[in-house]
């Protein structure tokens, strides 16, 4: 049945491909670099937002062109993907192998997908204790406190890492998503690397555990949060608002959540083994001592075929992937999601890559 | 002598029939929607289930708990409420004053379920919150004020209430009809009899709205059951059954679940999903079917007909 909707999907998409690249065939009207016709993306509603940002960008300075991207979650994105329902995915995490050794109907014959970092976001711990600004944070701790073995804000854990903060003798409640969540899984990844005989080894988009307090998304985290009292909780750093975040042992420091600590994690991280030089997945290193990387951080993947079998989608593709990873395409989606832009190091190896589609 | 059928009885009676059929085949469609998607998952293998390794059952029986849980606590709040309203309107409220408080209740329904969500997070959780500190604190003997208190307040007795004020406006609207259809003479009668007005409402009022308040219990509690975003957005929600009225660890709903889950669901997960929505559709069924039956046992005792 899936697979009937997503072949309905497609014939959607290809009708409406049609039907736009002949309308704009027929208007003719001025594009940047004679760009013209639609794309369709789907998949991780992190990067949603900043899909949005660059949309708007990409359309406005390519008036031919119509770019859609449908927020339906990574899996169901790289899914549609696969099964050529639409031009590219947005993922939250990078393909499984089994997923490779599928045939990609979008893709030219015998070809393979390219998969590249297009979105750093790093997760914030928030929290709202009164009193209390500053908090300092290790992963046994963390893992401890959402997993409901440390249930006050006065415990000894806590108070070791934070002296002469005024914790008060109060119960912690830990809020967490109560949806799948691509956050959820980066939260439980970091904690089951770097704290593991207390967290355990279960990392999904479920939340693990049946203690502390679920909230719908992100918003609703927050809004836990802020509303609750004694309260603390994880959620994509955009959103952290006006809330205080805890800053995370590293090593033998304390990082603050930055930009730069963000992308520093990244060009901390080996690649994925066994993957084609066109597949720049991340590995990234939970436990990693580097002098400045916050390891909190979700990676959103852009992915799509290295020589499409529509060498029309490929050209679009390839022009709106130039935009995503380019200094402006990341300072849009820094200043309209909230991510921590790609370094440089990254951006060069990413532009080769893009630079290849066909 | 015989009645000539004419062209315009004959188009109304086709138009009246479909519409009434389509009606069944609407049903017969979801019907046939859900158990084709909910089959696969149904016959999958514990293990390829995501999320529900041990199998369908033990995954679907805590909301279903929840579901009805939450259901029959807001029928509880609701109830009382709505019988109140109704009666004060029909029988005590000056007729200027029960004209305008029926259009204040009809005007509740309007209301967006996401809005009463929004108004559950933002405004009652933190309101009650304190209350819920001293129910457990002077109540914590009891079990369904036990355990940790949610520094939230986001638990299901405030989900209740939402579901609740909710559920508030057809139950009260349908107690008012039911109310004014009290044969006059009937509560008349009872008056003569030297009843005070209590009395009277007692003897002749409420026995002849019994099968009517019924039924607007059972809309309520289909409309309660079913509800879906204003739980997701309320509820603190854990995969578990309990009583618990004040944790932070609550029974979810299955609507909630199914919208929590499917934006991130894919493959098995999805047929997952679709069976448990299958199970809420039986239930809900089943519910309008035991009103249904409870109605029609009762109605010669009505004085309806």
């Amino acid at each position: 049945m899936i697979k009937n909707t997503s072949m309905k999907v497609a014939g959607l998409a290809i009708a409406s491909v049609i039907a736009l690249t002949g309308c704009a065939a027929n208007e003719g009207n001025g594009s940047v670099d004679g760009l013209s016709g639609t794309l369709n993306g789907a998949g991780s509603s992190a990067m949603g937002s900043a899909q949005e940002a660059w949309i708007a960008a990409f359309q406005t300075a390519n008036g031919a062109v119509t770019i859609n991207y449908d927020p339906t979650g990574s899996g169901a994105g790289r899914e549609s993907f696969i099964s050529g329902a639409v031009n590219f995915a947005g993922s939250d995490s990078y393909l499984k192998d089994e997923e490779l050794a599928l045939t990609f109907a979008a893709c030219a014959p015998g070809t393979t997908p390219f998969e590249v970092p297009v979105y750093i976001s790093p997760i914030a711990v928030v929290f709202n204790v009164e009193g209390v600004t500053d908090l300092n944070l290790d992963a046994a701790t963390i893992a401890g406190i959402f997993k409901g073995d440390i249930t006050m804000w006065n415990d000894s854990a806590i108070e070791d890492l934070n002296p002469g903060a005024k914790l008060p003798a109060a119960a912690i409640t830990a809020v967490h998503r109560s949806d799948d969540s691509g956050t959820t899984k980066n939260f439980s990844d970091y904690l089951s690397k770097t704290a593991e005989s207390i967290w355990g080894t279960d990392v999904s988009d479920v939340f693990p555990y049946e203690s502390g307090e679920g909230a719908k998304g992100t918003s609703g985290v927050i809004d836990a949060v802020k509303n609750g009292t004694n309260t603390i909780g994880y959620a994509d750093a955009s959103k952290a608002g006006d809330l205080s975040i805890a800053k995370l042992k590293v090593g033998e420091e304390f990082v603050e959540l930055s930009n730069a600590s963000a992308a520093a994690i990244v060009d901390a991280s080996p690649a994925v083994e066994g993957r084609d030089a066109s597949d720049l997945a991340i590995k990234i290193d939970r436990a990693t001592t580097a002098a400045g990387a916050y390891p909190l951080v979700l990676v959103s993947y852009l992915i799509g075929c290295n020589e499409y079998a529509d060498a029309e989608v490929g050209k679009l593709v390839k022009a709106y992937a130039t935009y995503l990873v380019s200094e402006q395409g990341q300072a849009d989606a820094a200043q309209f999601a909230g991510s921590a832009p790609l370094s440089a190091t990254l951006t060069s190896k990413v532009a080769a890559v893009i630079a290849a589609i066909k | 002598m015989k009645s000539k059928s004419r062209l315009g009885d004959r188009v109304f009676s086709g138009l009246a029939k479909g519409s009434g059929s389509v009606i069944l085949i609407a049903l017969m469609a979801v019907a046939g929607f859900l158990m084709a998607q909910a089959w696969p998952a149904l016959v999958a293998d514990p293990a390829e289930l995501p999320n529900a390794t041990e199998g369908f059952l033990p995954y679907v029986i805590p909301f279903v708990f929840g579901t009805a849980f939450s259901a029959l606590i807001a029928l509880l709040l609701a109830t009382p409420l709505a019988i109140g309203i109704g009666l004060f309107i029909s029988h005590y409220a000056p007729r200027k004053l029960a004209q305008a408080l029926g259009y204040i209740i009809d005007l509740l329904a309007a209301i967006p379920s996401v809005v009463f969500g929004l108004w559950g997070i933002q405004v009652l959780a933190p309101a009650v919150q304190p209350a819920y500190v001293w129910l457990s604190e002077n109540l914590g003997f009891l079990p369904i004020f036990a355990g940790q208190v949610s520094g939230t307040g986001r638990t299901i007795l405030t989900v209740s209430m939402v579901l609740a004020i909710m559920i508030l406006p057809i139950m009260s609207a349908m107690a008012r009809e039911v109310f004014l259809q009290t044969p006059k003479l009937h509560e008349e009668a009872a008056l003569a009899l030297g009843a005070t007005k209590w009395e009277m409402i007692r003897m002749a009022v409420l026995p002849f709205g019994r099968p009517g308040l019924i039924s607007a219990a059972m809309l309520g509690l289909g409309r309660a059951l079913g509800e879906t975003m204003a739980v997701a957005m309320v509820l603190s929600p854990a995969a578990v059954i309990s009583f618990a009225l004040l944790t932070s660890t609550n029974s979810n709903t299955i609507a909630a679940n199914i919208a929590l889950n499917f934006p991130e669901a894919s493959g098995l997960g999805v047929n997952l999903l679709i069976a448990s929505g299958l199970v809420l559709f039986a239930i809900t069924l089943l519910v309008n079917m035991s009103a249904r039956a409870i109605v029609n046992r009762r109605r010669e005792f009505s004085g309806a007909n």
